[in-house]
């Protein structure tokens, strides 16, 4: 076993989650008591991850706070993980959700049967698992937690959620594993390449990379489809995407926030670190392919976000465009366009992921899904209203808001190398304007309407006399207010000052470019 | 200091009270962040509040005016870097500021202007529950279209493009009960963005070619020949665009009559004297861009003059008050996009005439604003007459806005007019005419739809005594209060002396030299200056005489007469623009939508049910998964084995 002082922090990362959702787990008798622990262990979960990133040097080597461990002798496999920048930022991303999802799932109402205690320890077991997905630096363990990820969300699907979980559970299910399965031949094959080049089987990244770029395009190819499956799946690229409006429609809030906010980024995180630098000349070769799927998502998502009639539905349209989006800056190859698409990664997680949260307030008054039963609800919650279309706002990319940095990146840096795709891309701004204000002036504008906020709910309910609304409707409370507030300092502070995760990011970024062997299109000129 | 390039202009560090420049956009961002986040503990002094962040940014904005009067010419332009916005490797994206003469020109207008439009505000929202939220909004905008005219790159310029975007989508949609209110803020915001697009493409371009987008680097670059000729006239096709969203010109002019449902202080502050100018600002800030370029600046002048055009037609025509002063402002920025079209002899008119139109449109909309407000918020001018007896302040100081737009001579809108037809005529050749006669026919539409709002608001009959409002009340109009008057009485008496100031001994073209270059003087003109005056005078006559044969002399009926003539009903639907945008935009789209969603619920997720038939044995066995998991655990597995076999296969005979 091999460790540095620092990679102690990272082992922690690991653990905590992991020994606390045994903790609530047990404390399944006593839901308040297991939500209070839950949140603590969350809250350690996070001041770890800003310690993990005070201590990563963005000068130095490619995998830091490395430790690696035997596990299966026989065949190489080493328990062994570290981070690079990507991997840095979307850890802190998680355990920045996390304890947010779980502030937001406070009062949720559980299936008959259900307790809060396993609910949040299925939470925690999902958190430990995509951080070691992110933090593996073995292709074999990375398999492993990619395929066992799935098992705590589908129960987080298929019994917590909606009148259709069962349906969704299963649809996602089927998806992700079809994908995993296609993606373990690739690995099996991986492990093949190395031993015929070095004599001995390996599932080691950092060797993997420097081996398997020498194996003919045609095996790269073949190689490179087999994680690209996986991974476009995950992302999801259309056409490939029709378990996540499905999932997200039927899981609770908390949970849709977290497929969409950390589940769906392992896709993207996967194209940066494993098709890119291990199979530079296929990515090259397919990247136009890549860019097709990029460019035809965020139009499709966008017309179908528009099109939506329920508002989780409507979220997972959102997302897909974005994946587009992300998708794009990667397959351009140029590090303005990959920076911007990992800070689009973490700055997705944190606007989606506020719109969620703020369409689960709405959806927690009014009882129902559809936009439909809302209407001049700005009326009745004038905080709710602002909040929700700041989430709005940055999901639209507004200069100022955090999605504007890594969507301006993304696009500036696309466009010399793949013009008519970012061209597409850019239409696809309009769009997203449409789909939110939209959504904003039905739901919130106008007067007060709808079925969720006009009809009588139960014996006690009266009418306020001056809208005619369910005096049950009222504005945040301070639990709320509490999970909004730092995604809103997070929208408006990355926004205005990006530098520490582009800092960061861009280094990783670099290295990426180099081992796929690509340059800048656009340099450095003289006189700078 | 030192100088920053060798180009053609020399960009100084920004130092001295100039370096303080931060400031200016601080005071109203600080002012929104209280106001807004505030909520209603600031409800009691949020309005003063509001109006104490701009006044000082105005004041803050006269010191610095005078800081650089007092410098070199050649020391003037100066460049502020407060931190790095966007670094990624050859992406250096500065948050910093541009301070010369254009943005110092531009500041004062927003601050002044502004401070004027809060002040009178404060009497305009006092019945409103949310004025302090107004406020907020109101401060928003004015630090973010500070961001844009200060900004030093064409990314920080967009920063605050899109932030006026915003604040203008927040005030269009204020009064949120009523859902036009809320229809033309979409609309604004999505018209924009269209144009939005067009900005950031020529971002775009410009890194790709030049490895910048801060305006010293472009600028040089574009000096030293670097960009081809195809290249420039796509970059100020692109730019046109964005100008052409933001400044309600043709054909993205639709939004900005709808505009009008925002609360009037805004439609004068923002949808006439300042944020719709940015069109102009972006393409004189650009002037090194579309100096190079004539194509791009031929197609700038076409777009200027089909606009002016539009706007006055179709202002001939409307009975809402509000609505005709909107597209006069079209109209009247048709004018400014046309000066600056015609390159080093238009780009300081552009300015001049847009300095000019701050201060009489401003004092205009805040007019109709009074009138509204004595009126129960009516708008209908066939609901109006004789007015002028009971606001007298009102309608002298609507008479001095009225008198400058339709280009009176020695006032303001006489000097900046008359030079822009006389550098449209010089042009020389078919380009002198067409757009010299465009220009000079707007001067005899404008005078005529503005002589009729007169005569409908202010003389004849006193319509409104038999009359009730919608919501039944009885009209008492009334003059304003001091707060709202002394705002009108000062943008009268700019809109009376601004333009000889400016313009005699050409006070602002020299000023704005060091940005906009030297004026070069017009030549080729086929009419000499005198006379040229004397034909615009004299269609000024001919436009405010048909207006009083045809509206003036005779009673005005109250409900709008349907049997009319063609033109008049092409110009009551706005030439047909709102529909060409519904035919050719809205309905395929919601079409195309519609499609979409069907086929991705049948189809898409059909075919993929398929595949998953052919694994699990039929999408209706879907559900039954739960209880026969463990088979279908086994098939799933056997599948991918089989796979692994493949890839297996597959790389030993590779």
């Amino acid at each position: 076993m091999t460790s540095s002082s620092s990679s102690a922090v990272l082992v922690a990362l690991l653990l905590v989650p992991l020994v606390g959702a045994i903790v609530v787990a047990a404390l399944r008798g006593n839901d308040r008591l297991a939500k209070l622990v839950a949140l603590g262990i969350s809250i350690v979960e996070f001041a770890l991850a800003i310690v993990s990133w005070a201590a990563y040097d963005a000068g130095g080597a490619r995998l830091q706070q490395a430790f690696s461990m035997d596990w299966i002798p026989s065949f190489g496999v080493h328990l062994s993980f570290g981070v690079d920048g990507i991997a840095l930022v979307m850890i802190a991303v998680i355990a920045l959700l996390v304890p947010l999802v779980i502030g937001s799932s406070w009062l949720e109402k559980l299936p008959e049967g259900r307790s809060a205690g396993g609910f949040l320890g299925l939470i925690l077991v999902e958190q430990a698992l995509t951080i070691g997905v992110f933090a593996a630096t073995d292709v074999f363990v990375f398999y492993v937690l990619f395929e066992i990820m799935l098992i705590p969300m589908y129960f987080l699907i298929g019994s917590y959620g909606g009148a259709n979980r069962q349906y969704a559970a299963v649809k996602f299910f089927l998806y992700s594993f079809l994908g995993g399965m296609i993606m373990l031949a690739s690995v099996i094959a991986l492990y093949v390449q190395a031993g015929n080049a070095l004599g001995k089987g390996t599932f080691d990244w950092a060797t993997l990379v420097t081996v398997v770029h020498h194996a003919p395009l045609s095996t790269q190819i073949w190689l490179f489809l087999g994680f690209f499956a996986a991974f476009a799946i995950k992302a999801p690229l259309v056409p490939l995407h029709t378990w996540l409006p499905d999932a997200a429609a039927e899981a609770p809030i908390g949970v849709a926030v977290l497929i969409v906010g950390v589940l769906d980024k392992v896709g993207t995180f996967g194209f940066l670190r494993y098709c890119l630098p291990m199979f530079p000349d296929a990515s090259r070769k397919l990247a136009p392919l890549v860019l097709v799927l990029a460019a035809a998502g965020v139009l499709y998502g966008s017309l179908l976000a528009t099109g939506q009639r329920d508002m989780k539905r409507f979220i997972a349209y959102v997302s897909i465009a974005h994946f587009g989006f992300i998708a794009l800056g990667i397959f351009s190859f140029s590090s303005q366009a990959m920076t911007g698409s990992v800070s689009y990664m973490i700055n997705h997680s944190i606007s989606t992921g506020m719109l969620i949260i703020v369409i689960g307030m709405v959806i927690a008054r009014g009882g129902s899904t559809r936009i439909a039963d809302y209407g001049g609800m700005a009326k009745l919650t004038p905080l709710l209203a602002g909040l929700f279309l700041l989430a709005g706002l940055s999901s639209l990319s507004l200069p100022g808001t955090n999605s504007f940095i890594s969507e301006f990146l993304v696009l500036i840096g696309s466009y010399p190398n793949a013009p008519v795709y970012t061209i597409i891309a850019t239409v696809g701004m309009i769009l997203a304007a449409l789909y939110i204000l939209w959504l904003y002036q039905r739901v919130f504008t106008g007067p007060v309407r709808g079925d969720a906020l006009m009809q009588f709910d139960g014996p006690g309910a009266t009418i306020a006399p001056e809208t005619g609304a369910r005096r049950a409707i009222r504005d945040l409370t301070g639990r709320e207010i509490g999970v909004l507030v730092p995604l809103v300092v997070l929208v408006i502070g990355l926004g205005l000052y990006p530098k520490p995760v582009l800092d960061v990011v861009t280094p990783t970024v670099n290295a990426t470019m180099t081992s796929v062997g690509v340059g800048d299109p656009v340099t450095v000129q003289e006189g700078h | 200091m030192m100088n920053l390039s060798e180009g053609a202009e020399s960009v100084v560090a920004a130092s001295g009270s100039l370096g303080g420049a931060w400031l200016v956009v601080l005071l109203p961002a600080i002012g929104a962040l209280v106001l807004l986040a505030g909520g209603k503990r600031t409800n009691a002094w949020g309005h003063l509040l509001g109006c104490a962040t701009v006044i000082a940014a105005f004041v803050y904005g006269v010191v610095m005016f005078f800081a650089s009067t007092g410098l070199d010419a050649g020391q003037r332009v100066q460049n502020l870097h407060i931190y790095d916005w966007i670094p990624v490797n050859a992406l250096q994206v500065d948050f910093g500021f541009r301070v010369d003469p254009l943005s110092l020109t531009f500041v004062l207008l927003i601050t002044g202007v502004g401070s004027l439009i809060h002040i009178y505000s404060i009497g305009y929202m006092a019945e409103d529950r949310d004025r302090r939220r107004f406020f907020g909004y109101l401060n928003l905008f004015v630090a973010s279209m500070l961001v844009l005219v200060l900004g030093n790159s064409f990314v920080t310029l967009y920063l605050g493009w899109e932030g006026v975007g915003l604040a203008s989508y927040l005030l269009i949609g204020w009064y949120q009960d009523r859902p036009s209110a809320a229809t033309a803020a979409k609309k604004a915001f999505l018209m924009n963005r269209v144009g939005d697009v067009g900005l950031a493409l020529a971002i775009f371009i410009l890194f790709q070619q030049l490895g910048t987008t801060q305006y010293t680097e472009v600028f040089a670059a574009v000096g030293d020949g670097r960009l081809s000729s195809g290249t420039l006239l796509a970059v100020t096709i692109l730019l046109l665009l964005g100008a052409c969203g933001k400044s309600g010109q043709f054909p993205l002019q639709a939004w900005l009559p709808d505009a009008m449902e925002g609360p009037t202080p805004v439609s004068a502050l923002i949808h006439a004297a300042t944020m719709v100018t940015a069109g102009v600002y972006l393409i004189a800030r650009s002037n090194p861009i579309y100096s190079a370029s004539p194509d791009g600046r031929l197609i700038v002048v076409i777009i200027g003059a089909i606009t002016l055009l539009i706007g006055c037609v179709i202002g001939c025509a409307y009975d809402d008050i509000k609505k005709v002063l909107a597209y006069s402002t079209v109209s009247q920025i048709g004018y400014m996009i046309l000066a600056v079209g015609l390159g080093p002899i238009g780009y300081g008119l552009g300015i001049l005439h847009l300095l000019t139109h701050g201060f009489f449109k401003a004092g205009l909309f805040l007019g109709a604003g009074s009138v509204m407000h004595a009126m129960n918020d009516e708008v209908d001018m066939r609901k109006f007459g004789g007015l002028w007896k009971k606001m007298r302040i009102t309608f002298a100081t609507f008479t001095c806005g009225y008198l400058a737009l339709i280009g009176f001579p020695l006032l303001s809108g006489y000097w900046s007019k008359d030079a822009i037809i006389e550098a449209a005529f010089s042009q020389g050749g078919w380009r002198g005419w067409v757009f010299g006669g465009a220009a000079m026919l707007g001067v005899a539409l404008t005078a005529f739809y503005m002589t009729r709002l007169m005569f409908m608001t202010f003389f004849g009959e006193k319509r409104w005594e038999k009359l009730k409002s919608t919501d039944g009340r009885e009209f008492h109009p009334h003059e304003a209060p001091a707060v709202m008057t002394i705002p009108m009485i000062i943008l009268a008496v700019g809109s009376l002396g601004a333009g000889a100031y400016l313009a005699i001994n050409h006070t602002l073209v020299d000023w704005l030299s060091p940005t906009l270059g030297e004026l070069s003087e017009a030549h080729d003109s086929p009419f000499s200056t005198p006379v040229l005056t004397t034909i615009s005078i004299a269609l000024m006559v001919i436009g405010v005489g048909l207006a009083w044969l045809l509206v003036g002399r005779k009673p005005v009926p109250v409900e709008k007469p349907e049997r009319v003539s063609f033109p008049v009903r092409a110009a009551r639907r706005d030439l047909y623009g709102n529909a060409l945008n519904e035919v050719l935009v809205a309905r395929p789209g919601t079409w195309l939508t519609r499609f979409l969603v069907f086929l991705d619920n049948r189809g898409v997720d059909g075919a993929v049910n398929g595949i998953a038939a052919v694994f699990g044995g039929g999408s209706g066995r879907l559900r039954r998964l739960q209880t026969g998991f463990v088979r279908s655990y086994a098939l799933t597995m056997l599948a991918g084995s089989i796979l692994v076999l493949a890839a297996l296969l597959m790389v030993r005979f590779s």
